[in-house]
């Protein structure tokens, strides 16, 4: 009895004091801010800032190898945590939206032939450079919808895919997975955009799609400064979108759309929020 | 006696009696030739003739790029009207040579006729990269690069393929019966150049006709017909050599890691072609058929000719095809319109109507395994898919993604229409894509 007594609670003993040395003497140092920043992060682990999800970015900003106006999801409430806690001031990134620049669905835009492969759009664009007539229009498969961590992009039933303003964190997963690249960064606060991403002629454009950019320069005549025509596609420049609006009307094509006006049509997204509206 | 075969495969309706008893018809010359500079696998040709150039049959247009790489030949005499990107078969618009004919047909001069026993196996080898002959089964791989088995992987078998296992396709079974001589001829050079004594001729058993031909005319010239089991895909190399002879490819290896060297029974007689009579490749036989030709033919066809211009040849179209396939409905190749040209890998244009077109959307995997049995490589096609969707290539490569031989089996046979082989497809590009950057 004793016996077993005094054994078992010598190995318990025994034990307990080279757990207890192990502990000290393998001890990991963890710089506090580390964790408190982990818990602030918006745990997506959706790469946006760069590093391997969010314990790798708390990491690096933690080791001061990373700001703190890195993690867009995260947004401004997210970077004044983190300002706070690394006692910097909270310079904020210009927050940025996903945008699809493409309006031609399956009825407006012509197809090259009928697509029955596996549902993905890099796997579609491996044959003859995709379904699509048009050399840069959305396959519309879907691979950026499922791309996406935040369930922000939906498939329209016309096969156009379409980013929700609102859920949109700017993470830039959809565009790294896009084999069209027709997916980009934009302003949030810029809602006017030129949703084409053909760089064909505009003779070309017509014969294959309906809501095509066909480079006719009136959005250029309209609004000299928020207009620029580059390998016959218009864009919007983008230091100067508060003034691009009135060209949206003028525009033969309706390749310019305001989102204020809502979503290409067929999509199932409410009216958009947009900061001209919310300031009205 | 059973016949020789492979484990797997299946056999879908072949359709072969359409076009089968239809004596190879010469297609008369198009208005317009246009050659692509790819037609074969590895670089492309680079041209030597310039807007303008008058060119003869025969005459080099386009030069060979490297060791993987053969010369592209005029396809008639006539003159280069441009040299520009064209439709191409792959689906996008590449560069070729347009050559309007002017009916002479006069060969190049300097094509010097030899006598394959007095020359060296060297000889006989530039003689058919000279020629620019290609894999004629549709693969396109330059055959001088076959032939030149590396000292180390002695070869001690050739097989010539002339199974022709793809549904509707008739080239080949025509070829045997209506140029026997010239096929053995080629056999012989092929023997000669590789130092081999034992040469196979394997052909399905649905063309016994073939079989008695080949079988009589091979009499003492030391080839033997092997007829084999009636299942697609008997005619792919690696599962040819496993029914003609027993041995199977290692998984990532060649023909000639197990002896072997296997030539379709159209490139033989291209070789005898081009050994014997010094004439390049710029002909081919095809089979144009399916549901919506007006009549089924084997064509004579030179290089160049527009699709559109084989459809005439063969009474024009019944109704609008819903598919234009070039090759067999298998492993052929759609295309986007009947202007491509024919290559030397177009053994067949295959014109099927909206109501032979499957177009039902995938719907789950029931966990049959129908395509697994059916996988003539052996791996397990729905759990290769199933990664490759995820893009979980890694994954893929480990379940030997890079195995398949795309023969479509599994896409076949899947009752949920999954597109199996597309996704593997899908995930050998991807894989091939990395193991490249690498």
């Amino acid at each position: 009895m004793l016996a077993s007594i005094l054994s078992l609670g010598g190995i318990g003993f025994l034990a307990a004091l080279a757990l207890g040395i192990a502990a000290k003497k393998f001890a990991v140092e963890v710089d506090p801010r580390e964790l408190a920043l982990l818990e602030v992060m918006p745990g997506a682990n959706c790469g946006a800032c760069g590093y391997a999800g969010c314990s790798g970015y708390a990491k690096a900003v933690a080791e001061g190898k990373a700001g703190p106006n890195a993690c867009t999801p995260g947004g401004q409430a997210t970077l004044e945590k983190i300002a706070h806690i690394m006692g910097v001031t909270a310079v904020a990134a210009e927050p940025q939206v996903a945008v699809v620049l493409c309006q031609g669905d399956n009825e407006k835009a012509a197809a090259k032939y009928r697509y029955l492969g596996v549902a993905d759009c890099n796997a579609a664009q491996k044959i003859a450079d995709g379904p699509k007539t048009c050399p840069g229009g959305c396959v519309g498969l879907g691979s950026c919808a499922r791309a996406c961590p935040f369930d922000a992009i939906e498939i329209t039933a016309q096969g156009l895919a379409v980013i929700s303003r609102e859920k949109c964190t700017g993470c830039t997963k959809c565009v790294a997975v896009c084999p069209r690249k027709v997916i980009a960064m934009r302003p949030l606060d810029a809602t006017v955009h030129v949703l084409c991403n053909s760089h064909d002629k505009g003779a070309a454009v017509r014969k294959y799609c309906q809501v095509g950019c066909i480079a006719c320069q009136i959005c250029k005549k309209t609004v000299p400064e928020a207009y620029v025509i580059e390998d016959f596609l218009a864009e919007v420049v983008y230091e100067h979108h508060g003034q691009a609006a009135p060209a949206v009307e003028k525009c033969p094509t309706k390749c310019i759309r305001d989102f204020e006006d809502g979503y290409p049509e067929g999509s199932s997204f409410g009216p958009p929020v947009c900061k001209k509206t919310e300031a009205a | 006696m059973k016949l020789k075969s492979f484990p797997g495969g299946l056999h879908p309706p072949d359709n072969k009696a359409w076009s089968a008893h239809k004596p190879i018809e010469t297609c008369a010359l198009p208005g317009e030739l246009v050659i692509p500079l790819a037609q074969h696998i590895g670089a492309p040709a680079e041209p030597c003739v310039a807007k303008g150039d008058q060119v003869r049959k025969g005459q080099v247009i386009g030069q060979a790029k490297g060791f993987v790489s053969v010369p592209v030949h005029a396809s008639t005499s006539g003159e280069v009207i441009a040299v520009e990107p064209r439709p191409h078969p792959y689906g996008r618009d590449l560069p070729a040579v347009v050559i309007r004919p002017d009916g002479q047909d006069a060969w190049v001069e300097g094509l010097e006729e030899a006598d394959p026993e007095a020359l060296t196996a060297d000889e006989i080898r530039d003689r058919i990269r000279a020629a620019g002959i290609v894999g004629m089964g549709g693969a396109t791989f330059p055959t001088h690069v076959k032939l030149s088995p590396p000292a180390e992987k002695p070869i001690d078998t050739v097989i010539v393929n002339g199974v022709e296992c793809e549904p509707y396709l008739t080239a080949d079974h025509r070829l045997m019966l209506e140029q026997t001589q010239k096929v053995l001829d080629g056999v012989a050079i092929l023997k000669k150049v590789l130092g081999v004594q034992k040469a196979l001729v394997g052909i399905e058993a649905n063309k016994p006709d073939a079989i008695a031909a080949m079988q009589k005319a091979c009499a003492g010239r030391g080839i033997e017909v092997v007829p084999l089991e009636v299942k697609y895909p008997q005619g792919a190399e690696k599962q040819l050599i496993l029914a003609a002879v027993g041995r199977e490819v290692p998984s990532g290896g060649l023909p000639m890691d197990v002896g072997v060297v296997v030539q379709n029974v159209g490139t033989a007689a291209a070789i005898d072609d081009a050994v014997r009579l010094g004439r390049p490749l710029i002909e081919r036989i095809a089979t144009v058929t399916g549901p919506c030709v007006n009549e089924p033919k084997n064509l004579r066809v030179r290089i160049g000719t527009a699709l559109a211009h084989l459809v005439e040849a063969c009474g024009g179209l019944k109704s609008d095809p819903a598919k234009i396939i070039m090759g067999g409905p298998m492993m052929g190749a759609a295309q986007l319109s009947l202007a491509v040209p024919a290559t030397r890998g177009t053994s067949g244009l295959l014109l099927l109507g909206e109501q032979d077109v499957s177009l039902e959307t995938e719907g789950p995997c029931i966990r049959c395994g129908r395509c697994v049995q059916v996988c003539p490589a052996r791996i397990l096609p729905t759990t290769i898919a199933a990664y490759a969707r995820l893009d979980l290539f890694d994954e893929a490569e480990q379940f030997c993604a890079l195995d398949c031989i795309e023969c479509g089996c599994c896409t076949y046979i899947c009752p949920s229409a999954l597109a199996l082989v597309q996704a593997i497809r899908y995930a050998k590009g991807a894989i091939m894509a990395r193991k490249r950057k690498i």
